[in-house]
């Protein structure tokens, strides 16, 4: 029996199967399954009863995503029927996209499945694209991905020289393109709707929903984005059937899950495991144990925007449902691991750089409210905070919260953030105190120091109200210092 | 309609809108950023955040975007929620964090969208400490001044210019809080609608660079509600003053003319009110030279031209000439000053295609689209005419009518038209049939299904062929090519499959056939639809229409000048209008010096005042009150934003004052049946607590005090004069319409240092100027805001001080403004004695006439218009001096497009430099009017042409001495 359905293709110490030996090791037989042997809606149907959900982070289950494309209805010929109309063929063409454009900290997951087996997922989007009755298929990679676009590049062409590509695939009337699009790289082209903009050529910013892409997507016609991962358990589905999908698992999510581990351990990686896996098996089975002398303090589940969690949630069942109840996310299943001696203001500050730089500029709270998060985090980590750093932090959980913002890009932003104020407020205050004893240093210092941005002003009477403001640096002069 | 409850009162609001749309048209506060009420919805600036609840069970409801969000049957929610302000204060916050402070130097201070809302929203305390972004700015050109530091990031400003007026040099650019709207680097914004940039720009990031160039604040500058001169689409507009000197004009929104914007010609071409082309005092020749009289003698000079004026009037052997670019009134009183020798000012061509006009607009089968109508057309045929640079807001209706095709896609999808991001990406390049036969390619041309540059002749042929492709009875032409016929049915197909067809002609290429052809067209199409169809017809001025239907049996000028030759004719009064710009120069050089005397009336120094012996300087639009009759056929009403310095007057006040027995005579009728009738200009009270009503006294209108005529008079008694202009008067309220109790101030209630403004010459303030002649008073006391829409100076509202400010007097978010119309359309009755017949006369094809080039008329935005043309920024923005030539042309005359020709026309030699032009058919050459001394009166034969050989490319435009040279062709030497 099949356990790992995504990676028992996948061998890094050798290049990865040609057409010829992945099609000797079983693949395209659930391409060849679906296209042959079934209608699309049974495909659907297959899909929707394995109980699989997306894998890209939001973990929505397919099957139900799916059917909210338009599709031709069936008239068997009759043509005297009612429904016999162009009304009632779908909008054309149709369009399947893999969103490979994998972007979120400490996430390397689908670069494994594209590098290691780039067939799979070309099969996947053949399944897919099957199933949607798609005219053409976009795989919309992240542009560093250089290694990966070749292979599937090469793999796309030895499908289409074998005609599971092209005008009547596998004899049938159904035909299917497929390219791959290489990303202008920036994080927000993961979310799938920028990510539509982004391939029709324009700036990468999302849109508003409704209308989802399923009825409105590329270039205005349905269209279906799916992370890579998901679309790579489409094969084995078709092949061996929703019950065995389901039976993977370890628990009510079906399938496996690609996890990885990233941080200081002793074997950061990513391995293909039953889904349901305690972050506990993961980090001291699979990633090998923290490294010597250095403690668990918190932990990403699933990749930089996801809410932190601690060492008492080690014994979690990793899945959706489990890891939604601790008030984070699944997210991608690529945990970032956070140590004991890591400065913790810092990393978070780091992490908010990151969602900061990556704001595509749409929305006010995202654009605006992000760079000033940023820099309060930076003055606590550098010693300059003050106590309306802190309140801002707080007032940006909620400001920047879902549905205040134009995206999902600024409350993903605020996951970590918020959870770092819930679970270590201690951190902020001593920062904090931190801030205070040195300004109290400064300020008590008769000589000014060397660096005239640290000139003190013993006498302003403006000190007590602007103690960070950049006004300093041009007072020690001014006749406003008293005398 | 629709009920949602706001704050626990119920409301009725139309269905199918926004939360946005339907609080800000029930008259509440809540702020806006990114939402336009011609843009639609984008989400972006998450400003109106408001608390929606499901039922009135939940209390705690969720914070959503009132534009992002239907106002669907029950809707909830609540504007007040302390979260929901809190909110609102927040997004404020965020947006000022990188906002300079710099109001007191912004030329957006005091009408900044941003000001207000942040006022609004209760942000007062600055807690971010931290470094701003700053950014680089950008020159744009002569028009728009660029500060992108003021930014908030809005995505207005790109999707106005990208989506609604179809720019491409503005864009967004760069990322997260570094976004940047600009273009790729430094230059002029191309699109000609740039100048709405200003007011769709929430803060100062774009300004109006004319203005800053001489600038004071909105709450200073003295406004009236008026009317563009510079085309016949007659674009409502508010221009502003002060010191003497008009200091910018911006749009004064009319629901059915131009909506929200207007062209950049309208906007910045208003130089020539102070420009130094500009006449104030009495001129006399004197010895073959014109001089001023010296300041102690001025008042006995304007004296002495009433003198002259009335002596010349009295005479038997005088003859008077009108004008088409300026008002009724002054046309009327002209006209009534010398009935018998009375000139309209148009040529025998412009007279003879004018009244064409007049008949089509009066047929029976024929509608009369206003601009905003001809957005709701479903297929569009432009027969002729370069729309964009003849009447450049109907360019920017047709865009809208084009893409209008998305709102359809749309609701069958089920997405609703304000969903502005969502409807133009499911429509992708989706778009409602245009197609275009011009002489040359148009700005138009990108997004029309079919165009074809064909000659005048080629154009009316087609147009015919297609009316009797459309209904078989209409005639068709003979011998038509293949290629023609082929055409003609590909149009048929178009616009047959239309439900809303709509047909746009013109008089620019001066071809009665062409508007023939077009009035076939739309009389098939009105017999396929049982319907009239559709028929706008663009016209030269902006008052071509009004002189048309004033005169219009009067003679044309080649009849005058007839007279003049053989001796009839020996006076001449021209009133507001330079000959020659219209006849042939040596043939009017010759009939001028005939004359015993020559008198002109005018605002502006023409090469006609250049000829007289007495030149009376007139009031421009700025200076005085006027009903123009717009293209459509709607009179509209301008008042004066200030008074008229030295001996400025409007022209009708010059005539009438030359003839007051006559007036007191015309007066005394017209008072009697005004009293006879009961006056009420009550205004329609609506549940908008800001519309008000206007008091009309028991005075009969316009009575004559103490000898003085009023405006009001005048109108009327034109109204009376001609059954066509009967409703004139109802175009605004007459002088005698008060606002509680007032006249209505043209200053804003803010209006500062009023005391001071003189105090260099004198402390003690004098008395203000009053204003017999309208219902606005040059005055700052009185009530700004509950006023009918045609007496409103200025946009204003408490809390609202920018344009913004106008869904303050819509009745609902784009809809019509409350208190009654503004203007009044004069030619929807169609003629009694009309019957549907065809025009039947088809021109033969053109033939280019062996090695003679048939002269095409080719217009510019910036550069063609006679008044506008004398403003310095439009003149940086003219093309440079040209004549267009099909390469076949000129490869016979063996030239390239570094090369001159010389050629005589309209008596007058050229030497201009060759554009060449595969899209300009064979045997045409075209004229760019306005351009290098080019008027129409070079267009009435066919031209030899020769290669200049001493040609010489002349500098780039711009600099001041091409300024100069052109001016002195169009108009001679400044005085």
């Amino acid at each position: 029996m099949i356990t790992r359905p995504l990676t028992r293709h996948i061998d890094l110490s050798r290049p990865p199967y040609d057409l010829a030996q992945y099609e000797d090791a079983g693949g395209y037989s659930g391409a060849r399954k679906v296209i042959t042997g079934m209608t699309p809606a049974e495909g659907l149907q297959l899909l929707k009863d394995s109980g699989l959900r997306g894998r890209g982070g939001a973990g929505f289950p397919t099957g139900m995503k799916w059917s909210f494309v338009p599709m031709d209805k069936d008239n068997k010929g009759d043509k005297d029927k009612k429904g016999d109309k162009d009304g009632d063929k779908a909008p054309r063409p149709k369009y399947i996209v893999a969103n490979a454009d994998e972007m979120e900290p400490g996430t390397f997951k689908d670069r494994l499945l594209m590098e290691g087996c780039p067939h799979l997922l070309v099969e996947g989007m053949l399944v897919g694209g099957y199933i949607l009755q798609a005219d053409i298929g976009y795989i919309f990679i992240r542009g560093e991905y250089v290694e990966a676009a070749q292979l599937l590049n090469a793999a796309i062409a030895e499908c289409r020289k074998k005609g599971y590509l092209g005008k009547h695939i596998l004899g049938g009337d159904w035909s299917f393109e497929l390219h791959v699009h290489t990303s202008a790289g920036r994080y927000i082209c993961g979310e799938e709707t920028a990510l539509l903009n982004s391939l029709e050529g324009k700036r990468a910013t999302p849109r508003a929903k409704p209308p989802f892409p399923q009825v409105s997507g590329l270039w205005g016609k349905p269209t279906i984005v799916n992370n890579v991962e998901t679309l790579c358990n489409l094969p084995p589905i078709i092949e061996h059937g929703a019950d065995w999908f389901k039976q993977l698992s370890l628990t009510g999510d079906a399938g496996t899950k690609l996890y990885g581990v990233s941080g200081r351990v002793n074997n950061p990686g990513c391995w293909e495991l039953p889904m349901g896996t305690t972050a506990r098996t993961l980090i001291e089975e699979h990633a090998g144990g923290m490294c010597d002398g250095y403690q668990l303090k918190t932990f990403l589940p699933g990749g930089g925007s996801t809410p932190l969690l601690l060492p008492e949630h080690l014994d979690t069942p990793m899945d959706y449902t489990e890891i939604g109840k601790l008030g984070s996310r699944l997210g991608t299943g690529t945990m970032i691991v956070i140590d004991d001696q890591v400065d913790f203001i810092g990393a978070l500050k780091n992490l908010e750089h990151f969602f900061s730089q990556e704001s595509c500029g749409f929305c006010t709270p995202c654009r605006d409210g992000l760079p000033w998060v940023e820099k309060a985090l930076d003055n606590l980590e550098h010693g300059r905070g003050s106590r309306a750093d802190l309140d801002w932090l707080k007032r940006a959980t909620w400001m920047l919260n879902m549905g205040n913002t134009f995206c999902a890009h600024a409350p993903g932003a605020m996951g970590p953030l918020e959870s770092a104020l819930k679970y270590f407020p201690d951190e902020f205050e001593q920062r904090l105190a931190q801030s205070a004893a040195r300004r109290k240093s400064v300020t008590e210092q008769t000589a000014p120091p060397d660096s005239p941005l640290e000139a003190p002003l013993p006498n302003s009477p403006l000190k007590t109200h602007l103690p960070n403001s950049p006004l300093k640096t041009h007072l020690p002069n001014s006749p406003l210092k008293a005398p | 309609m629709t009920k949602i409850i706001v704050d626990d009162k119920a409301y009725e609001v139309p269905a199918g809108n926004n939360l946005l749309h339907a609080c800000l048209s029930l008259g509440l506060d809540l702020p806006y950023f990114c939402w336009h009420p011609c843009l639609g919805s984008v989400g972006a600036c998450r400003q109106c955040a408001v608390k929606q609840y499901q039922d009135e069970n939940d209390s705690r409801g969720r914070i959503v975007m009132a534009c992002m969000t239907p106002a669907s049957e029950g809707a909830r929610i609540s504007v007040a929620d302390p979260q929901a302000r809190d909110f609102r204060a927040g997004i404020i916050e965020l947006l000022m964090t990188n906002h300079p402070h710099d109001c007191p130097v912004c030329e957006e201070g005091g009408e900044c969208h941003l000001q207000d809302m942040t006022e609004m929203s209760g942000h007062t305390f600055r807690r971010y400490e931290q470094t701003k972004r700053t950014h680089r700015n950008q020159y744009l050109g002569p028009f728009i001044n660029h500060e992108m530091n003021r930014c908030i990031a809005c995505y207005r400003c790109v999707r106005y210019y990208q989506d609604y007026a179809g720019g491409s040099d503005l864009q967004m650019l760069g990322a997260h809080h570094h976004v940047y709207f600009g273009r790729h680097c430094d230059g002029t914004l191309e699109n000609p609608f740039s100048g709405n940039l200003v007011e769709v720009c929430p803060t100062g990031v774009f300004t109006d660079k004319t203005f800053s160039q001489d600038y004071t604040r909105k709450w200073d500058l003295q406004c009236a509600p008026s009317i563009c001169q510079h085309c016949a689409v007659g674009c409502n507009t508010s221009p502003g003053e002060r010191y003497g000197r008009l200091k910018r004009i911006v749009n004064r929104y009319h629901n059915d003319v131009n909506g929200y914007f207007l062209c950049d010609r309208g906007r910045f071409g208003y130089g020539f009110v102070n420009g130094d082309q500009r006449l104030h005092q009495v001129m006399r020749r004197q010895g073959g030279s014109e001089e001023t009289t010296g300041q102690a003698a001025q008042v006995a000079t304007a004296a002495a031209g009433h003198r002259a004026l009335a002596e010349l009037l009295a005479r038997s052997d005088s003859a008077v000439i009108g004008s088409p670019r300026t008002s009724l009134e002054n046309n009327f009183a002209l006209l009534t000053a010398a009935r018998q020798h009375f000139c309209g000012g148009f040529s025998a061509a412009e007279q003879q295609i004018m009244q064409t006009a007049v008949t089509n607009y009066r047929q029976p089968d024929i509608g009369i689209p206003s601009p905003a109508d001809i957005e709701t057309a479903d297929a569009i045929l432009i027969l002729g005419e370069d729309i964009l640079n003849t009447a450049p807001v109907l360019a920017l209706r047709v865009r809208q009518a084009v893409r209008n095709r998305a709102r359809d896609l749309a609701a069958a999808a089920g997405i609703p038209a304000w969903q502005d991001a969502a409807v133009q990406e499911l429509a992708q390049q989706s778009r409602n049939p245009l197609i275009q036969l011009t002489v040359d390619n148009t700005d138009l041309d990108a997004i029309a299904a079919i165009n074809r540059q064909l000659a005048p002749a080629d154009i009316a042929r087609l147009g015919f062929a297609i009316a009797h492709g459309i209904n078989s009875e209409a005639p068709a032409p003979n011998d038509l090519t293949a290629a023609e016929t082929e055409l003609a049915d590909r149009v048929c197909a178009l616009l047959n499959h239309a439900n809303r067809p709509l047909v746009i002609t013109g008089t620019a290429l001066l071809s009665t056939a062409v508007l023939e052809a077009a009035a076939n067209i739309a009389k098939s199409l009105s017999r396929k639809l049982d319907a009239p169809c559709p028929l706008h017809q663009c016209l030269a001025e902006c008052n071509s229409l009004g002189a048309a239907m004033l005169a219009a049996d009067s003679a044309t000028l080649e009849q005058t000048l007839e007279g003049v030759e053989d001796g009839a004719i020996k006076r001449l009064l021209v009133l507001e209008n330079d000959l020659y710009r219209r006849c042939d120069s040596r043939r009017l050089d010759a009939a001028l010096d005939r004359l015993d005397e020559l008198i002109v009336i005018d605002h502006q120094w023409t090469a006609t005042a250049a000829k007289a012996d007495w030149v009376l300087p007139a009031a421009t639009f700025a200076e005085s009150e006027g009903t123009l009759v717009n293209s459509e056929a709607r009179a509209q009403r301008f008042f004066a934003v200030f008074p008229g310095v030295a001996d400025v007057r409007a022209g009708w006040q010059w005539l009438t004052a030359a003839n007051p027995g006559a007036w007191a005579a015309i007066d005394a009728v017209t008072a009697d049946r005004a009293s006879a009738e009961t006056v009420a200009v009550e205004q329609v009270a609506t549940e908008k607590a800001t519309v008000g009503k206007v008091a009309v006294g028991k005075v009969a209108v316009g009575k004559v005090a103490a000898g003085n005529v009023t405006i009001d008079a005048v109108t009327k008694a034109c109204a009376a004069s001609q059954p066509l202009l009967a409703q004139i008067v109802a175009a605004a309220p007459p002088a005698e319409a008060r606002s509680q109790g007032r006249q209505v101030p043209r200053m804003p209630h803010r209006y500062s240092g009023r005391t001071a403004i003189r105090a260099h010459i004198n402390v003690s303030e004098p008395k203000q100027t009053p204003d017999p002649m309208s219902a606005l008073g040059f005055t700052m006391e009185g009530d700004p805001t509950h006023l009918p829409p045609a007496l409103r100076p200025s946009t204003w509202a408490p809390g609202w001080n920018s344009n913004q400010s106008i869904h303050k007097f819509q009745q609902e978010v784009n809809g019509e403004l409350a208190g009654g119309p503004s203007g009044v359309r004069l030619l929807d009755e169609p003629a009694a004695a009309a019957a549907a017949t065809w025009f039947t006369e088809i021109p033969p094809a053109f033939r280019a006439a062996g090695d003679k080039l048939q002269p095409v008329p080719l217009y510019h935005i910036f550069g063609s218009e006679e008044l506008s043309q004398r403003a310095e920024p439009i003149q940086a923005r003219r093309p440079r001096d040209y004549i267009a030539l099909h390469p076949d042309d000129a490869a016979r005359l063996q030239v390239c497009s570094s090369d001159g020709i010389s050629f005589s026309a309209a008596g007058l030699e050229f030497c201009l430099g060759v554009r060449i032009t595969a899209a300009l058919p064979a045997g045409v050459i075209g004229l760019p009017m306005g351009i290098g001394g080019l008027t129409p009166a070079a267009l009435a034969t066919p031209l030899t042409v020769t290669k200049a050989f001493d040609w010489q490319p002349p500098p780039s435009p711009g600099d001041r001495a091409v300024i100069a040279s052109d001016l002195a062709a169009n108009g001679g030497a400044a005085p």
